[in-house]
């Protein structure tokens, strides 16, 4: 008998607190537009944050509402922003994808130090003395701040210098904000000539500091058939829209200051 | 009086976290920042008083008539279950701005130990309706400086140098612990 009403009393319970928030659901009911799920759904759901919203939802939510841009998530592949924007029913643009790239090739190797840093392994610690070990005033610490912060693994360090998997690098911006140097930026992901090498010095004095550092010679822009790189201030900057990847410049440049992946030609 | 003193006691000496170990998991899961960690403190404030009214209503009207007393830990849990799903319905409806703040927490809350625990507790101690009111939101108070405090630590603890070893949770918990020594302190304390 008593564990008839046991059971009565807890299904009883269950059933009521059942019913209740069956009726609270239609009573409560909230209209959550439509467009806010299907868009939702179309989104990686990382809750990166590297849209500047709180999470794939905040985001998707701005885009229904037309707060935020169809291609505004920078994770998302430029498919997903088409079907984004057919869900709005807009175009998405082509949307050029952008990856961060560090502008320094200067690894320990390369570069001379002017002193031996024993302090805290962080690029804003070493920075702050002296402008950090490396003699180049502008080029990558290594120390890693850029691989602390990357959500995506996408950052090593290689002899001294972070490199960036182009692959995995979901252009969120915050290895470029991190970095004391500046010497993180973004370029086009299609791109594949970047000129490696941030130091605006004369060639003599980028010279005495890095041996794979832009001296200014313009020798790549005399040779570049497209009016594609262009030297300001002694350093050497590709024009991405113009660049067709015919790796003259790589080829001409005296301290290969300039990267490019030369299986790109040989597959032309 | 002696209801400041029962505030008292389940507020600080009896904290629900340093001195009973209970709804640790939050206290670890949701207290890397203050903002989130004070939002999870009002939220469990919220659902502990209200769970606290349900179930002393539930055991004494029902239970206790019916002999079923030993029923309270499965009842307890269905009745909390419902209710933080009924609260997040209510809210959302009639309170967006509540929900916004609260968000992600109030999903969260039904797992939470310490709701049940201080359920429970106003029971076995025997209080009366107030009294169990006075020591429910006394204990979620504590829970809420309790992840403050710990969510403050925390943030030091990113900034300082810590031994490879030690970094991340192993050095929450170790700051954990000797938080909890520290309110050892407090026990014995009578007003």
């Amino acid at each position: 008998m008593v564990i008839v009403s046991a059971a009565a009393v807890t299904g009883g319970i269950g059933i009521v607190c059942g019913v209740l928030l069956a009726v609270a659901a239609k009573l409560f009911a909230v209209e959550v537009d439509q467009k806010v799920i299907e868009v939702r759904n179309l989104l990686p759901g990382a809750n990166c944050g590297a849209c500047g919203f709180p999470g794939c939802d905040g985001m998707a939510t701005a885009i229904a509402e037309g707060r935020a841009p169809v291609n505004g998530c920078p994770v998302a592949s430029s498919d997903r922003h088409k079907q984004i924007a057919d869900v709005m029913g807009t175009t998405a643009g082509e949307a050029e994808k952008k990856v961060a790239h560090v502008l320094c090739q200067g690894c320990d190797s390369v570069a001379t130090k002017k002193y031996e840093y024993d302090g805290v392994r962080d690029c804003k610690a070493a920075a702050a003395v002296q402008g950090g070990p490396k003699s180049c005033d502008r080029g990558c610490l290594g120390f890693g701040n850029c691989k602390v912060v990357c959500d995506f693994d996408a950052i090593e360090i290689v002899d001294g210098l972070a490199v960036i998997d182009k692959e995995k690098c979901t252009s969120c911006g915050k290895c470029i904000e991190e970095c004391p140097k500046a010497v993180i930026e973004f370029v086009p992901y299609k791109n594949n000539v970047i000129v490696g090498c941030h130091n605006k010095d004369f060639g003599k004095a980028v010279k005495d500091v890095c041996s794979v550092g832009c001296i200014g010679c313009k020798i790549c822009e005399k040779n570049c058939a497209f009016d594609a790189i262009h030297v300001t201030d002694n350093l050497a900057k590709v024009d991405y829209d113009k660049c067709t990847h015919c790796m003259v410049c790589v080829q001409k440049c005296p301290t290969k200051a300039i990267q490019g992946d030369m299986t790109v030609i040989e597959k032309q | 009086m002696e209801l400041i003193s029962l505030f008292i006691t389940s507020f600080i000496v009896n904290n629900i976290i340093f001195s009973q170990f209970l709804g640790i998991c939050p206290f670890l899961g949701v207290s890397k920042k203050i903002d989130t960690a004070a939002g999870m403190g009002i939220a469990v404030i919220f659902v502990i008083t209200l769970a606290s009214i349900i179930t002393f209503i539930i055991q004494k009207l029902i239970l206790d008539n019916l002999g079923l007393g030993y029923l309270q830990t499965i009842v307890f849990i269905l009745i909390i279950a419902a209710l933080v799903q009924f609260v997040e319905m209510f809210l959302k409806k009639s309170a967006p701005g509540l929900y916004q703040a609260l968000g992600i927490f109030l999903p969260l809350i039904t797992t939470n130990c310490a709701v049940l625990g201080v359920a429970i507790i106003n029971i076995t101690k025997d209080y009366s309706f107030i009294e169990s009111m006075v020591n429910s939101i006394g204990t979620s108070v504590g829970f809420l400086l309790a992840i403050v405090l710990f969510a403050g630590v925390r943030d030091k603890v990113d900034n300082a140098d810590i031994p490879d070893s030690l970094k991340g949770s192993s050095i929450s918990l170790i700051a954990a612990g000797l938080m909890s020594i520290a309110f050892l302190g407090f026990s014995g304390l009578k007003l």
